[in-house]
């Protein structure tokens, strides 16, 4: 995968993760179009489009998309369901998620996409490993202040 | 999950969140953030120290402001303190700051790494994981450099828990990707291959991702994971939906790690063993089979995850290409979701039935479905479905069925989106001329692709059907009189009158018999267009006029009048008006003799590839296109067909029928006409041996590093070089091409190298590798000496390496105000160069900016006030100095006319740069 990107029906980012080294200009000028892309099309429309030499998968969750960049050679599918793995990873986390959340605790929201993905590959696709990974990390900042290293 | 910790009680930042949300006005954010952006920094610099808490919160909200679009330069030093924070969420918040704003400070990077090293031996799988997430997401060099060698000893350690063990494959594999160079697996190799028979079935999906781009790169050396992969298979495909917990999804058993399996086994063969080819033939047809069950959920996700190995085991079968039973089971499979209710399912069918169609054992499996596809075409409400099935369309064209699926494409067309309309009459005028029996069907066809969409007819394809029109005799008198009919429609198409021009000024006389389209009735139809059309077209049409005088000696009288006329012979365009000139005079004083001589009917054209061909590969990238050219001659080699050829010689570009200025194509071509038409498709072609220092492979490497940069009958040498501050690093690659070996191969560089292998085998290839310092500037390249024994003669090769000063550029962004107030400073007459040269290729902005960037410098936008100029930064860096450098390029289209000048804190830089990047345009 090349980068994620979620944002909202009025085409403000929410998150972006890059896997692969851009500058800062060439990002928003993807952002831009592609934001602009997605949103021109129409619900029914399928979920994969050919964007430049990529593959761009993308799903609508209530107000957010989810919108993913894969090579040529990458599962259209098996993305969507990255897509859907992660939502069900924050709805848990968050206890139905909604778009507020992803605004206000934008931290975790990166945190938990890094034990799911890594340098744009799964990490862990085991919901329970990588809440477990979460809550263990919550835990510890509870507690650390008191166990000098 | 309980509520412990969500936002971790940062309520600063929570109440800084919601006073952005509540601005009313893009203004009022930017007021809003720049009042805490001096709050920030306030605080940063302020003396009081601040306690870690404060420093997270504050860090967060640049990072808040960053995501939002915002520059943020400041705050990377308190990041980095953060990062050795005894609190973790601290220390998490720092690592998150730094993986998002990665700044290339090395002072800065010096103190990340170490806080890295601290954490990577810190026996705390948390702190581990955090700093390999941390340089997994950051990927640079410089983190290669300090940790590419650690980082495999902690993947295959036997003490690493599971956790850190995933997160260093894939951290290693960033690596792996950004400087492959840096990380070797040499020793660890076979027990990264054993991770595939880990227990933790995280562990292998992570792994496997490293293993596969490592396998696609060095397959020999990873090849013992193929019956490693295959088992895993088996076992995931033949359990139970719930033996595997919670890497079960939606009923379907560990979908991510069965389609990365699938896709590993791509990097291969399919495998030699044949137990193991046994029980991987097994597993693909247990897939299969699944297929036809029904479902054991009704949610989407549940089907999508079954598609999805599906697919990748589809792709696999076609990969091996060698299974006759599964490829037309497979295409089967594939009918059925043509006709599924899910979009995404019929998209992916189209897509994957492309490639089937392309195998000998399935093509007629796929033509069963034509009709479903031709039906997609028509009825599918999304363009980039119906764009699929125009692409399988053509996939699966051929003899039989060339008619039906042309006319069904050309009916399409009428409606078409704008967005696929230059690509589908790319492939409609492809498949009619590779199909077509007989070729007046083939001039119908290209005829009615201009009336319904001339604007999409690129130049390739109406050079095209001149060229086959010109070359077959049987097709001339059917493409005059169609043509004829086609010009009387009142509004015709630009395309259809250059069309029409050529092919009557050749070929008018055979249906000059007619009363209805005499000489003057044909000459009337073509001029009553004349004052509708752009230069060239006119240009065009003034050499057809000549023609005519030749053909038909009525005319002259009527013809001559019209060049003698104000507009034409007192044109302001130069080329019309010189053309109306000679035209003139040339009819006035030149024997009938040799009149008849000089316009004599066009030679054949010289056999060559479809330049459409071509240009459709360039569009769609390499590999997109799978369907050959029938009788496909010689590939590769693809010469732009060019029915002009004074083109490169004169600015002009206007189309000449006669060719007086420079040599016609001839049918026998001449050695000289590939280098005199230029080639705009291929990117390096092999340049042609010469004797003594051979220069021209030297200046096609200005702007790029890697390519071929010598090729004779029977040497190659390609080059890959990646150049960084003031050092560089050339890979020079010795192939030979021949199947005897090279004795005595030797190079010598008048700078000192490693020494080659001294013996190169027929067909093998031996590499070299040069470390380059730049001390200072130079103009003069290395030279290369190569000596070998071929066959006892003894072989000398004198090249100039491809080493030039732009290499040591490093780009550099700058505002437009900075951009001027540099310009100013460097405003000494010897600092500035120089040039205005003609255009000696076209000038396609996107060529140009592509140049630009290999030049080496940071391409400028909105700095200079002329958009169609090009502005340019970058440094060069020597050791013994920075020479710092800006660009200003002005292209003039008309006059195609460059002016290039440079500016630099140095004379012979200025020159230099300026001398070298004339050249490339």
């Amino acid at each position: 995968m090349q980068f994620m990107l979620l944002f909202s029906r009025q085409g403000k980012l929410r998150l972006q993760k890059w896997y692969v080294p851009l500058s800062d200009k060439e990002r928003k000028k993807i952002s831009r179009d592609l934001v602009q892309t997605i949103l021109a099309r129409k619900p029914k429309m399928c979920s994969f489009l050919e964007w430049r030499d990529l593959k761009i998968v993308y799903k609508r969750y209530a107000s957010l998309y989810f919108c993913c960049a894969v090579e040529d050679q990458d599962n259209e599918l098996i993305t969507l369901e990255i897509i859907h793995r992660y939502v069900e990873l924050l709805d848990k986390y968050f206890g139905s998620v909604c778009e507020l959340d992803i605004i206000f605790n934008f931290e975790k929201a990166y945190f938990i996409l890094d034990e799911f993905l890594l340098g744009g590959e799964a990490q862990e696709t085991s919901k329970k490993n990588v809440l477990k990974a979460i809550e263990q990390a919550d835990l510890l900042q509870e507690v650390c202040g008191l166990c000098p290293r | 999950m309980p509520a412990v910790s969500k936002g971790d009680g940062m309520r600063g930042l929570a109440v800084f969140i919601s006073d952005i949300r509540n601005c009313k006005s893009k203004e009022a954010e930017i007021k809003r953030i720049n009042k805490e952006l001096a709050n920030i920094r306030s605080k940063f610099k302020g003396d009081k120290a601040l306690d870690g808490y404060s420093k997270k919160k504050y860090v967060c909200k640049l990072l808040f402001i960053f995501l939002l679009g915002h520059d943020i330069d400041f705050g990377h030093m308190e990041a980095v303190n953060l990062l050795s924070s005894n609190k973790y969420t601290e220390k998490q918040i720092g690592y998150l700051f730094i993986s998002v704003l990665v700044n290339s400070n090395s002072e800065l990077i010096r103190l990340i790494n170490n806080a890295i090293k601290n954490d990577l031996s810190s026996r705390n799988p948390t702190f581990m994981c955090l700093a390999l997430h941390c340089i997994a997401n950051v990927g640079s060099r410089e983190m290669a450099e300090a940790f590419a060698g650690e980082i495999p000893r902690i993947l295959v350690a036997g003490d690493t828990m599971d956790s850190v063990k995933q997160s260093a494959a894939l951290c290693l594999l960033r690596l792996y990707k950004a400087s492959p160079d840096l990380v070797l697996m040499g020793e660890w190799t076979s027990r990264v291959v054993h991770l595939l028979n880990d227990q933790h079935m995280g562990v292998v999906t992570a792994a496997i991702s490293l293993i596969t781009c490592l396998s696609s790169k060095n397959p020999d050396e990873f090849k013992t994971c193929v019956s490693l992969a295959v088992s895993r298979l088996s076992r995931i495909v033949s359990s139970a939906s719930t033996d595997l917990q919670d890497y079960t999804y939606y009923f379907v058993p560990a979908p991510w790690l069965s389609c990365k399996l699938l896709r590993l086994l791509q990097c291969y063969p399919p495998p030699e063993d044949g137990a193991v080819k046994g029980r991987l033939v097994e597993c693909l047809e247990t897939i299969l089979n699944k297929a036809q069950e029904p479902p054991k959920s009704k949610k989407v996700q549940h089907s999508n995850a079954k598609n999805a190995i599906l697919f990748e085991a589809i792709s696999l079968i076609i990969h091996y290409d060698s299974e006759p039973n599964l490829l037309v089971r497979a295409c089967n499979q594939l009918g059925q979701f043509l006709q599924h209710r899910e979009t995404n399912l019929r998209y992916l069918a189209l897509e994957s039935m492309c490639t089937l169609a392309s195998s000998e054992f399935s093509h007629e499996a796929v033509k069963t479905h034509i009709e479903t596809v031709i039906n997609a075409l028509k009825t599918e409400r999304d363009v980039s479905v119906r764009q699929r099935a125009a692409d399988l369309l053509y996939a699966m064209c051929d003899r039989s069925n060339a008619k039906q699926i042309v006319a069904e494409m050309l009916s399409y067309l009428e409606t078409a989106d704008y967005s696929i309309r230059e690509e589908m009459v790319l492939k409609v005028a492809i498949l009619a001329e590779k199909y077509a029996v007989d070729y007046s069907w083939y001039v119908d066809t290209i005829l009615n692709l201009i009336r319904i969409a001339g604007d999409y007819v690129s130049e390739e394809v109406w050079y095209r059907v001149i060229q086959i029109v010109i070359n077959r005799d049987d097709v001339q008198g059917y493409a005059a009189k169609t043509v004829f009919e086609a010009l009387q429609a009142p509004a015709c198409h630009e395309n259809m009158v250059k069309v029409g021009g050529y092919i009557l000024g050749e070929f008018g006389n055979l249906i000059a018999g007619d009363p209805r389209s005499s000489p003057l009735v044909q000459f009337n139809l073509l001029h009553s267009k004349f004052h509708l059309c752009s230069v060239p077209t006119r240009a065009l049409l003034l050499s057809a006029y000549i023609k005519f005088i030749n053909l038909f000696p009525e005319t002259k009288a009527t013809i001559q009048e019209v060049l003698r006329s104000d507009s034409q012979i007192r044109n302001s365009d130069v080329e019309l008006q010189q053309r109306a000139v000679e035209y003139l005079k040339l009819s006035s004083i030149a024997s009938t003799d040799v009149l008849a001589t000089v316009l004599e009917e066009m030679p054949p054209f010289p056999e060559r590839e479809s330049s459409i061909l071509a240009k459709l590969k360039k569009k769609k990238g390499p590999g997109a296109v799978s369907v050959e050219l029938e009788d496909g001659k010689e590939r590769g080699e693809c010469v732009n067909f060019n029915p002009k050829p004074q083109r490169t010689s004169t600015p002009s570009p206007s189309a000449d029928l006669l060719g007086l200025r420079s040599t016609a194509p001839a049918s026998g071509a001449t050695p000289s006409a590939g280098s005199l038409l230029v080639d705009v498709f291929s990117e390096a072609g092999p340049s042609a041996t010469s004797a003594g220092v051979n220069d021209d492979g030297f200046l096609r490497f200005v702007c790029k590093n890697n390519g071929v940069l010598f090729e004779n009958q029977l040497l190659q040498i390609g080059i890959k070089s990646e150049y960084r501050q003031n050092l560089g690093r050339m890979y020079l690659f010795y192939g030979n091409k021949t199947s005897v070996q090279f004795v005595s191969f030797n190079t010598t560089l008048n700078v000192q190298t490693k020494t080659v292998e001294p013996l190169v085998e027929g067909g093998a290839q031996v590499q070299q590798v040069i470390n380059i310092e730049c001390l200072t500037d130079f103009i003069d390249a290395p030279l290369l000496n190569i000596k070998f024994r071929y066959g006892g003669a003894l072989q000398n090769i004198s090249l100039k390496l491809p080493v030039t000063i732009n290499k040591f550029f490093q780009p550099t962004e700058m505002a437009a105000a900075d951009f001027f107030q540099r310009w100013k400073q460097l405003s000494q007459p010897q600092q500035e160069a120089q040039k205005i040269f003609k255009a000696s290729h076209g000038m396609d902005t996107e060529v140009l900016k592509a140049k630009l960037l290999g030049l080496g410098t940071a391409l400028l936008e909105n700095v200079d006030p002329n958009p169609e100029n090009y502005v340019c930064a970058g440094v060069i860096q020597t050791k013994a100095q920075q020479v710092g450098c800006l660009l200003r390029l002005e292209p003039n289209a008309q006059a195609q006319m460059y002016r290039l000048t440079l500016r630099s804190s140095k004379d012979t830089v200025s020159q230099r740069v300026c001398d070298l990047l004339a050249e490339q345009f």
